[in-house]
């Protein structure tokens, strides 16, 4: 029987990872413009590795 | 009817798809319709930058108009910089344009790589949808102006406007409300999860009580649902009571808090497992809710004023006539100052250099300019169309005639327009009831089992928590409001909705509201004027500069010069020349002699044309009313009393007759303050006013107004802060849209019929003190779903009796 309380402890931690990831992204804004990214993906790749050259 | 055709081929423009005139530009095979397109054609071109045209067919904007050198040397203002950029980290400075131009994928990847063009940029980030660009740039490479200008030149001029610096940003979109739903929703699903043992009643094992430890889980679970997601009910509850008013979060507030205590009781003392997956739940499902009826419009604002349409800067003069740019705000009553082309006057002055010929679209949705001579008082809030003038201030900005209408009280109060929704009152009653059921099981368990009295309170407070009614009232309002907004047809928030039922009256303004802004019929009448006739009227009539003469002369060939000897214009009346030898004469009808009286069915401006010394006819200009009106109107004025309330003249006052009916109230010449009076009598009069309008000079009555509605024929543009806005296009269906909004009451008194079977079923175990938590944990959610199914169900079926021209809008 003590096998569930693994679980249970295990399942809860696997949640809140996601929670937190669900609360990161909330964070960083992307929620924010739920449009603009549909656009964005279609551009060559260049200009989005000019991008992230950018970002660093 | 007097039409011109074009024949000759098409050749559109590369950058912007515009059709090329006579003269167009070519450059390896390419065609510009002028040098600003091939300009911006050879920036991305040396930028290697040519992918923008590979994205959308001829993307750019067109660049006829161009932008004046140094208006944008406000932003070197360190005042204004402090207000413009957001935040600086280090040398990094981050800022926000609007750029209304922008329109395709084009403009998102030409304004994501502006950093090829102007190296200081570290990074640009376009919203779509909010049609803005955030920009992070290095402070040492390059500067806000800078930045202005490159955009500029690429043909997305960014809108930077009095309101930008005069006020706070406001922030619609709320990221701490998701993350509450998100932490909500965790908390609820896994409080579930660890309640199923006790749901089917798991017989604890000898070695270790599972029962006890899920639910200590539970409450450890649950306290960030108490602590953190569910404030906001308790603040509102607090602020509530602490006025002596029990608000609509004051009765969830109690739920929430009856729960989480009995809960902490039963567990800590290990009597029973608590509800705390049922007020979890109570708390996700009110914040979902909430959340759906709160939703904003990405493109729409409602809450503009003059601000918004006064630009930042303006060109002052000082005594050796240097320009200096300085802040709008700061102006003062006799400050010089110079309008360029398209410009706006931020204050009331006296021309004295130019010509100025004002367009008043904005203030009033009239199309036509005005005409200003030397020594004239110039209104704020005009448009200069032409050469660069020069003029005094007389007041100040916010005292000028137009926006002292922005210093009456109807703009301050935030209060006059909030009404207690009928939701509120029925769960007001709902709490009495609910008090009074509580009471009584009380009594009954006071002489059967004095023990079980606390039981039986907690678990009727528990169970019959008017929430239901309330999440009824939340997703009907929310999903009414998005289905509105795909008709066409956005609302401000909810409250809209309720303070629409009650609406009886309705008044209208006339231009660009019911009247099509830049649209005027043109239609002629008499003898078919001949091509020589035509050629010498429309010779004669492009030697003014009057509106009227403009619209008609657009009709008319223009394919031959001619001599024009004597030229005479006598304002407001006509104008006369020798045109090629023949005398010609335009105007009304005491002007060409004109007597015969002849049709005087037809309202709107005639103009008489006089040749040689025969009146072959006349023009009848009328401002074009929207399609459909008359049926719209119809409609409408069998339930509602109409009013015309109109700034122009009364030129139309006959036709508008027609369409509105013998015995509507007709009231023209209105000035904006006048206007607003006038829904204050109707108010005062016990009307409940519904306000339709457009320009900015009804701004007053729509905001006094129980429900003001401003109709735009284009969502994105400006329009006055107003309750709702109607797109143009859906003017035909605004009864159906009227009638589906009254819907509203209907669909939650359903939902509450519902909701009550269900508390009804709850209340019976409840008084009976004997509440299982699976009855309470199956009770909860079922009720919630079923009643988020028919409010969604039935407002979309009724949305569907709406009819549309508008097959997708992005909102």
């Amino acid at each position: 029987m003590s096998v569930i309380i693994i679980l249970v402890i295990a399942s809860l931690i696997i949640a809140l990872i996601f929670l937190f990831a669900f609360i990161w992204s909330v964070k960083k804004g992307q929620y924010e413009d739920d449009y603009t990214p549909s656009i964005r993906m279609l551009f060559d790749s260049e200009t989005t590795q000019d991008e992230t050259k950018d970002k660093k | 009817m007097v039409k011109e055709t074009y024949t000759s081929e098409k050749i559109s423009c590369y950058h912007c798809g515009d059709e090329c005139q006579d003269k167009h530009i070519h450059r390896e095979e390419k065609v510009f319709c002028c040098e600003g397109c091939k300009m911006v054609y050879e920036i991305l071109n040396e930028n290697s930058m040519c992918e923008y045209y590979d994205l959308e067919k001829n993307p750019g904007i067109t660049q006829k108009v161009k932008v004046r050198e140094g208006k944008f040397a406000i932003l070197d203002d360190e005042n204004v910089q402090g207000k413009l950029i957001h935040f600086n980290e280090g040398t990094n400075s981050h800022t926000q344009f609007y750029l209304p131009q922008m329109h395709c994928a084009s403009c998102v990847w030409l304004l994501e790589n502006l950093n090829k063009l102007d190296k200081g940029v570290i990074k640009s980030q376009v919203n779509f949808l909010k049609k803005n660009i955030t920009v992070i740039f290095d402070n040492t490479k390059t500067s806000l102006r800078k930045i202005a200008e490159v955009l500029t030149r690429i043909g997305y001029e960014p809108h930077i406007s009095l309101q930008d610096v005069s006020k706070k940003k406001i922030t619609t979109y709320n990221r701490s409300e998701i993350i509450k739903i998100g932490v909500a929703g965790f908390c609820f699903g896994n409080i579930m999860l660890l309640s199923f043992p006790e749901y089917f009643s798991i017989k604890n094992s000898p070695d270790l009580n599972i029962n006890a430890l899920f639910s200590w889980l539970n409450l450890l679970l649950a306290l960030p649902v108490f602590f953190y997601c569910a404030t906001g009910f308790f603040t509102s509850a607090y602020h509530g009571i602490k006025q002596k008013f029990l608000n609509i979060d004051a009765p969830i507030a109690l739920a929430v808090l009856i729960t989480f205590m009995r809960s902490i009781y039963e567990i800590t003392t290990q009597s029973g497992a608590g509800y705390l997956d049922s007020m979890s739940g109570i708390v996700f499902f009110m914040l979902v809710g909430r959340y759906f009826q709160n939703k904003t419009y990405d493109s729409i604002s409602f809450e503009r004023d003059f601000t918004a349409y006064f630009p930042l800067g303006v060109t002052t003069l000082d005594k050796e006539g240097n320009e200096k740019q300085v802040s709008v705000a700061e102006l003062k009553i006799g400050d010089r100052i110079k309008i360029h082309n398209e410009e706006i006057i931020p204050a009331d002055s006296i021309l004295f250099m130019g010509k100025a010929i004002i367009d008043y679209s904005f203030v009033t949705g009239e199309s036509a300019t005005v005409d200003k001579t030397i020594g004239e008082i110039v209104y704020a809030g005009g448009k200069q169309k032409g050469a660069a003038i020069e003029m005094e201030v007389v007041k100040e900005v916010s005292k000028s005639y137009l926006t002292q209408l922005w210093n009456s009280e109807v703009f301050n109060e935030q209060s006059t327009k909030k009404t207690t929704s009928f939701v509120h009152k029925l769960s007001r009653y709902f709490t009495y009831m609910l008090f009074s059921i509580a009471t009584l099981s009380a009594i009954y368990w006071y002489f059967n089992d004095a023990s079980k009295i606390l039981d039986a309170i907690t678990s009727v407070l528990i169970v019959a928590c008017p929430c239901a009614l309330l999440l009824s009232a939340t997703f009907t309002n929310g999903n009414m409001l998005s289905l509105l907004s795909k008709k066409g047809f956005y609302l401000k928030n909810s409250d809209v909705l309720e303070r629409m039922k009650g609406i009886n009256t309705i008044v209208f303004d006339k231009t660009g509201t019911i009247t099509q802004g830049s649209l005027s019929a043109i239609e002629y009448y008499g003898d078919a004027l001949t091509e020589e006739q035509q050629l010498l009227t429309g010779s004669l009539l492009r030697q003014s500069s009057h509106p009227l003469s403009k619209a008609i002369s657009a009709t008319l060939p223009n394919n031959k010069r001619v001599s024009i000897k004597n030229f005479w214009e006598e304002k407001g009346k006509g104008i006369s020349a020798i045109v090629d030898q023949v005398d010609v004469k335009i105007g009304s009808k005491e002007f060409v002699g004109e007597k015969n009286s002849s049709n005087e069915n037809y309202s709107g401006s005639k103009i008489y044309v006089r040749i040689a010394d025969r009146t072959p006819g006349y023009f009848l200009v009328k401002g074009k009313y929207r399609e459909g009106l008359e049926a719209v109107i119809a409609k409408l004025r069998a339930t509602n009393k109409l009013v015309v309330l109109s700034g122009d003249n009364d030129s139309e006052k006959d036709q508008l007759k027609k369409i509105f009916g013998e015995g509507t109230e007709m009231f023209f010449n209105k000035k904006p303050e006048d206007k607003l009076e006038y829904i204050k009598q109707l108010q005062g009069e016990g009307k409940k006013v519904m306000m339709v309008g457009d320009g900015l000079n009804d701004a007053g009555a729509l905001a006094q107004a129980n429900v003001g509605i401003a109709v735009s024929d284009n969502t994105n543009n400006f329009s006055p802060a107003c309750d709702a806005i109607l797109s143009g296009t859906q003017f035909n269906y605004f009864f159906e849209l009227i009638k589906f909004t009254r819907k509203q009451k209907t669909i939650i008194v359903g939902s509450f019929i519902i909701s009550i079977v269900y508390n009804i079923v709850g209340l019976f175990y409840a008084v009976s003190a004997d509440l299982e938590p699976v009855i309470a944990a199956i009770l909860m959610p079922a009720s919630t779903f079923s009643i988020v199914l028919f409010t969604v169900g039935m407002s979309s079926f009724f949305a569907r009796k709406v009819p549309t021209d508008i097959y997708h809008i992005k909102s």
